[in-house]
Parts: C-alpha cells; sequence; structure tokens
C-alpha cells in the first residue's frame, strides 16, 4: 500500500497531502458472496460487474490549522475520499500523505460495542484511534464533559439511546488530541442544544487553527467555519480556493440544474382556448430574453401573445404572479392604462414592464381573459420563475431601490 | 502492510484493549463464567472417555491413555478455536472497519489469543490430570513449547487464509464446519496411532505414516504427546529415518501459515469496501 505517515516527505507546514489518487469501484451486476453464485457465475463466463470511477486523479494539499470544507453532490466521490484521506480504503493509484495523527469521524460514529459500557468504549475506540492509555486517561473527562453522559458512563452502551451514541462517538473524535480532524457530514449530531455546542465547538477550532477536514451539504456550514474549500464533481475537482467561492459554485451548479428543469416545463406547457379567444405564448423576458431566472432588482418584461376570432369589446387582460406560498405577490391587468380597450379580431401582444421589487424565491404567472365582468378564459402557471436569491437582506419581503443618505 | 506491525506500540496496545474486550464479553451473562471454558473441554473429555475408552476399548494398549485423549481434545480446541474465530473476525468486525482504520491483523491475532489464553487454562487442567494419573514429569516436557507453537502457527495461518476468504465467501462457515469434524476424525485424538497400524489391515503402518506426513495436527498431537505424557506415543520422527522427510510437517505447517498471511495481506487491502 503506498501510504506514508513518514513525515520527511511532507513539508512542516502541510497537514495532508493528496497526489493523483484514483479509486474504481467494481459494481457487480449481482452481488456474488455465496458459493452458488461464484459457480454459476464461472460457469456461465459472466463476471458481470461494472467499474465505476468514483475518483480521478485526485491531488490537494491541506496546511496546518486549516479548515478545510469538502462539498459535492451526493455520489460525487467526497465520502470516497475522506474513506481514502482516513486509509480506510487504499487508492487504485497515488499517494497519500499525512503528518500526524488523523482521526476520522465517518458514516455517523465509529462503530461501539453495544455489549461494553460506555467508559469501556471510550477506551477500546482510543485504542484503534492510536492512543496509550494515559492519553484516554487525560482526554476522558474531557469527553464525557462534551458528550453530557456524565451519568451514564458505566452503563452499557446498548442501553444508550441513538442520539447519546452518536453524541458519544463525536465527543470522542473532536476531544481526542489527534492532529487532523476528520469529518463527514456531523453536523446533523444530536439535539439542537447539542448542535449549538458543535458549532461553537467548530468557531473556536477554528479560532484556534485546528486542522479539519468537514465534509458538509450546508454551504453556510462551509461560508461560516472554512477557511478553504473544495467542490467535488464526478470524482474531479471542479473548484479549490475560497469558501464563498465554492459555495457559490455549488449553490450556481444546483441552480442551474433546478433551472433546466423549469425551463422544460414551462416548454411544456399547453397554453389553452375558449370563448373566442386562443393563448399564444407567455415569455418573461430580460433584454428580449427569455429567462427562468432573475436577479434582485433585475427588472422584467411578461410579453404575451394571443389571438381573437372576434372583436371583444372592453377588453381586459390580467395577469397574476403568485409566490411559492400561494399568495398574490403582484396583480395587474392592461385596465391600468385604459378600461375602454377593444380586443380587436386578429393576434394582439400584450407586454407588461415590471419593476422588479420582489423577494427572492419561486413564482408562477397566472393569466386571464375577459370582456368587461364576463371572464373568457383563465389558466394559471403558465410560466415559471425564480428570483436568486441576494447575499445580503435574505429575509426582506420586497426590494424597492433605495437611496441611504448619511449627513 | 506488513505483519510486523503488529508489534509496534499503537497495536500492542490495541490487541490488548481487543483481547480483554473479548475475554470480558464472552461469558458475561453466565452464570460460572470463565470456568466454562474449562468445563466445556472437559465435558467433552468425559463423553469421549466413557464411549471410546471405557466401552469401546480404544488406546487399551497405551499407558495413560486417558490423559492422551484430554491432551487431543485441547490441542484440537486451540486449533478449531483460532481457525474458526479467526475466520469470523474480520467479517465481524465489518462495522469498524468501515469506520476507523487500524491494522486488520491485529484482529484476527486477538481472535487467536483468546483461543490460546482458553488453551492456557485447559492445560493447567491436564497437568493437573496428568500427575494425577502417575505420569512421571522430565525436563523433556519442555518440548511441548515449540510444539504448541508449531501448532499455533499452524492454525493461525489458516485463520489468516480463511478469515479474508470469508469476506467474498460467506458459504465457507459451514464448509469448514464439515472440514474441521473431517480433521477431528483424521487425527489421532480418540484413538492412538498404533490403531490404524493395527486394524487397517497391510497398508495400516503406510497409512498412519502418511496420516502423520500429510495432517501436521496428526504428527503435532503424536508428537505432544510424546513428549508430555510418554514415550510409548510413536512420533514421525521414530518412524522415518530420513531427517528431511520427518521434518516435513513443520516445513508443511510453516508454509501453511505463510502462505496464509501473504493471501491474508494481499486482500486486506480491499476488506473494507467488500465486507
Amino acid at each position: 500500500m503506498k501510504f506514508s505517515n513518514k513525515t520527511d516527505s511532507l513539508p512542516e507546514d502541510v497537514a495532508l497531502r493528496v497526489s493523483h489518487v484514483s479509486k474504481d469501484f467494481k459494481l457487480p451486476y449481482e452481488k456474488t458472496n455465496s458459493l452458488k453464485g461464484v459457480v454459476f457465475n464461472t460457469i456461465r463466463r459472466q463476471n458481470g460487474y461494472t467499474i465505476q470511477h468514483v475518483l480521478k486523479d485526485i491531488s490537494f494539499e491541506i496546511k496546518k490549522g486549516d479548515f478545510f470544507g469538502i462539498v459535492g453532490k451526493n455520489g460525487s466521490g467526497k465520502s470516497t475520499l475522506l474513506k481514502i484521506i482516513s486509509r480506510i480504503y487504499s487508492p487504485n493509484s497515488g499517494k497519500v500523505q499525512v503528518n500526524g495523527k488523523l482521526v476520522p469521524f465517518i458514516e455517523l460514529g465509529v462503530g461501539f460495542n453495544p455489549e461494553l459500557t460506555g467508559r469501556e468504549n471510550v477506551y477500546l475506540n482510543g485504542a484503534m484511534l492510536g492512543f496509550t492509555r494515559e492519553e484516554i486517561d487525560d482526554m476522558y473527562d474531557d469527553i464525557v464533559d462534551f458528550a453530557e453522559l456524565g451519568d451514564f458512563m458505566e452503563q452499557k452502551l446498548k442501553n444508550y439511546s441513538s442520539g447519546m451514541q452518536v453524541r458519544l462517538a463525536f465527543s470522542v473524535a473532536i476531544k481526542s488530541q489527534g492532529d487532523i480532524l476528520v469529518l463527514d457530514e456531523v453536523l446533523a449530531v444530536g439535539d439542537e442544544a447539542f448542535q449549538k455546542k458543535c458549532q461553537d465547538y467548530f468557531f473556536e477550532a477554528k479560532r484556534e487553527k485546528k486542522t479539519i477536514i468537514l465534509v458538509t451539504h450546508s454551504m453556510s456550514d462551509v461560508r461560516k467555519f472554512c477557511n478553504k474549500a473544495m467542490l467535488i464533481q464526478d470524482g474531479v475537482i471542479s473548484k479549490f480556493g475560497m469558501p464563498d467561492d465554492v459555495a457559490s459554485a455549488y449553490s450556481d451548479y444546483f441552480l442551474e440544474q433546478q433551472q433546466k428543469a423549469v425551463q422544460k416545463d414551462n416548454e411544456a406547457v399547453r397554453l389553452e382556448h375558449g370563448n373566442g379567444i386562443r393563448m399564444v405564448d407567455v415569455q418573461v423576458t430580460t433584454n428580449g430574453r427569455s429567462t427562468q431566472l432573475l436577479d434582485i432588482n433585475q427588472n422584467f418584461t411578461i410579453k404575451i401573445v394571443f389571438e381573437c376570432d372576434r372583436d371583444i369589446p372592453r377588453g381586459v387582460f390580467a395577469i397574476n404572479l403568485i409566490d411559492q406560498q400561494g399568495r398574490v405577490a403582484l396583480a395587474t391587468s392592461n385596465k391600468v392604462n385604459s378600461d375602454k380597450d377593444t380586443f380587436t379580431k386578429g393576434r394582439h401582444e400584450i407586454v407588461f414592464e415590471i419593476e422588479n421589487v420582489l423577494a427572492s424565491g419561486d413564482y408562477h404567472v397566472n393569466i386571464a381573459a375577459a370582456s368587461g365582468n364576463d371572464l373568457l378564459l383563465k389558466q394559471s402557471t403558465v410560466y415559471q420563475f425564480q428570483v436568486r436569491k441576494a447575499k445580503l437582506y435574505d429575509q426582506s419581503l420586497t426590494h424597492p431601490r433605495i437611496s441611504v443618505k448619511l449627513i | 502492510m506488513k505483519i510486523t506491525e503488529i508489534f509496534n506500540k499503537k497495536n500492542r496496545l490495541l490487541l490488548k484493549a481487543m483481547v480483554s474486550t473479548d475475554f470480558k464479553l464472552r461469558y458475561q451473562e453466565s452464570v460460572l463464567g470463565y470456568l466454562w471454558s474449562v468445563l466445556k473441554p472437559l465435558m467433552l473429555f468425559a463423553i469421549m472417555y466413557v464411549v471410546f475408552v471405557r466401552f469401546m476399548r480404544f488406546g487399551a494398549d497405551v499407558p495413560h491413555f486417558a490423559v492422551a485423549l484430554l491432551l487431543g481434545i485441547i490441542l484440537w480446541n486451540l486449533f478449531n478455536e483460532t481457525t474458526t474465530g479467526g475466520m469470523l473476525s474480520i467479517v465481524g468486525h465489518g462495522d469498524l472497519l468501515r469506520k476507523i482504520y487500524f491494522s486488520k491483523y491485529v484482529v484476527v491475532v486477538a481472535s487467536s489469543m483468546s483461543a490460546l489464553i482458553n488453551f492456557g487454562f485447559n492445560f493447567i487442567v491436564v497437568i493437573v490430570f496428568a500427575l494425577i494419573n502417575g505420569v512421571k514429569p522430565s525436563w523433556s516436557n519442555l518440548l511441548i513449547v515449540p510444539i504448541v507453537f508449531e501448532l499455533y502457527l499452524l492454525a493461525l495461518g489458516i485463520a489468516f487464509f480463511l478469515s479474508a476468504l470469508y469476506v467474498n465467501l460467506r458459504d465457507l462457515n459451514p464448509i469448514w464446519e464439515v472440514v474441521t469434524q473431517a480433521g477431528f476424525y483424521a487425527t489421532p485424538i480418540i484413538y492412538p496411532i498404533s490403531m490404524i497400524s493395527s486394524k487397517a489391515g497391510i497398508y495400516g503402518p503406510i497409512f498412519a505414516k502418511l496420516d502423520l506426513l500429510l495432517n501436521p495436527m496428526a504428527q503435532i498431537v503424536q508428537d505432544a504427546r510424546h513428549v508430555l505424557i510418554s514415550p510409548a506415543n510413536p512420533t514421525l520422527w521414530e518412524w522415518e529415518s530420513n531427517f528431511f522427510i520427518a521434518c516435513w510437517p513443520v516445513v508443511f505447517s510453516l508454509l501453511i501459515f505463510l502462505l496464509g498471511l501473504r493471501f491474508f495481506t494481499v486482500k486486506s487491502k480491499y476488506f473494507a469496501e467488500l465486507v
């Protein structure tokens, strides 16, 4: 196994170096770990498996004192990478060098033995992580304090609730005096009070310049705690650097996927006709181009094309913008300008130019046409779009243009 | 990864922790506790003694055969516990292997240590039993140490091999159960080796010699009886004039150990993905 613990090959300030690591998994079509399966597959000459390239030539370096975030969607390979860093898996090629003792907290906890007491488990776990009895003695009180399990340490682990078990495991991981802490999806551990405690611990760890590698789906955690981060997509590092940039890249990627889905939905809408009026086209546009995604305060235009089979006196064409809670965010119609319009026979285009004061979120457009008070045609959700989150003032319900003067 | 890693400080501590855990848990809920590790082979011995020695008159021509029977049983127990326990040990620790890196050798060695400790208790009983039975102690009794060491290496090698294979092939458990059962009868435990020579017709002596040559456990049990109980228990060393052929069972055991270890080392890289 190409795995080195030698510090001489790493500069003093580097905690971890991953060089050209690749990992493949053989995925059998049908898992055979029985004799029958092996015999049958050999007879049929079917060693059926596909090779999945989970990590492709990954290289990066983590400095001592880094709080390093790894993000990526499910199945992108980040957990596999974490297991390779922690030496649990061995890479097909490439090398991982570690400077110091590495303590992993993976797959929600380190395996505990249910028949042992909490205390015995802590000592057994410590031995597995490579600590001596004396070292564990020194950190034992800290661990118990942090886990808030002082009264339970002499109880067998099988009598613990699952939350208590995870709390203990997590406390062992973070309170053990390792040099590098590797955490996988941990911030959902325990109840609210314990989560708050973990958060405090992370802030403290960041201040104290502990070396921590954190895998998470929460971009706000990445922004809050990390000083460096990377995004893994399909087994390669697609972004490496400042947590803000990485988190944005990750969010953008999701937004893009979402947008594609929304665009598809919008194209699939079948517009209706009836009572002598036919909807032809609905578009939300900015700068003449149709869009599903608006920035805060980015003005937009809703353009609707319709055809009348006959003259429609006192024609009314109304639109509603509905937000994701089903509230009417905006309602307007051509009566804003005049209430004596007649929709003549033939094709019309109605254009609403709208100053965007909408809050961030998802919206859809409902349309209706009437002649005076007689409703002719209405259709809901003819177009969907989203107003993108702003960095600041997320809670604000409206975003009118404001100028502030300090005198 | 090298086997020598089990001797570094970290792994020595881990080994100690795992063995003491195992020891603690084994008879945790039972009333008689550790006493069972001695009682079980004794009871087994009592049954076999009544059936084979009393009724069927096995080993009537061998002095102290009852002691020889008990010694055979506990030697076989050591072999059986080490191989079976070792086989199950890696898969049994699968949950841990997926979460944390530690030496895989330690897992198998720890399970073998438990068997070895058990053997230690039982061995004391054998000594007491032998003295009561009128076996005369002598310095040559100490030769039992290298013989047990040979047995331990043989069993550990097989345990390494089986534990790695068991990760991929879960049918191994019942298969191995049958194999050990066959091995028990192929080894002179309930009968003296002289019985093969005398009762198996004209080829009897050849069969007996082949058993000692090809079944390391037969050689080990016979040697142990020879040095510990009575020189009336013949060994391959006496039967085979060629020194190198006589050495074969020991070489064979060592070879099994090295091959098992090699197989384990190669396979252990991927345990975490497969268990």
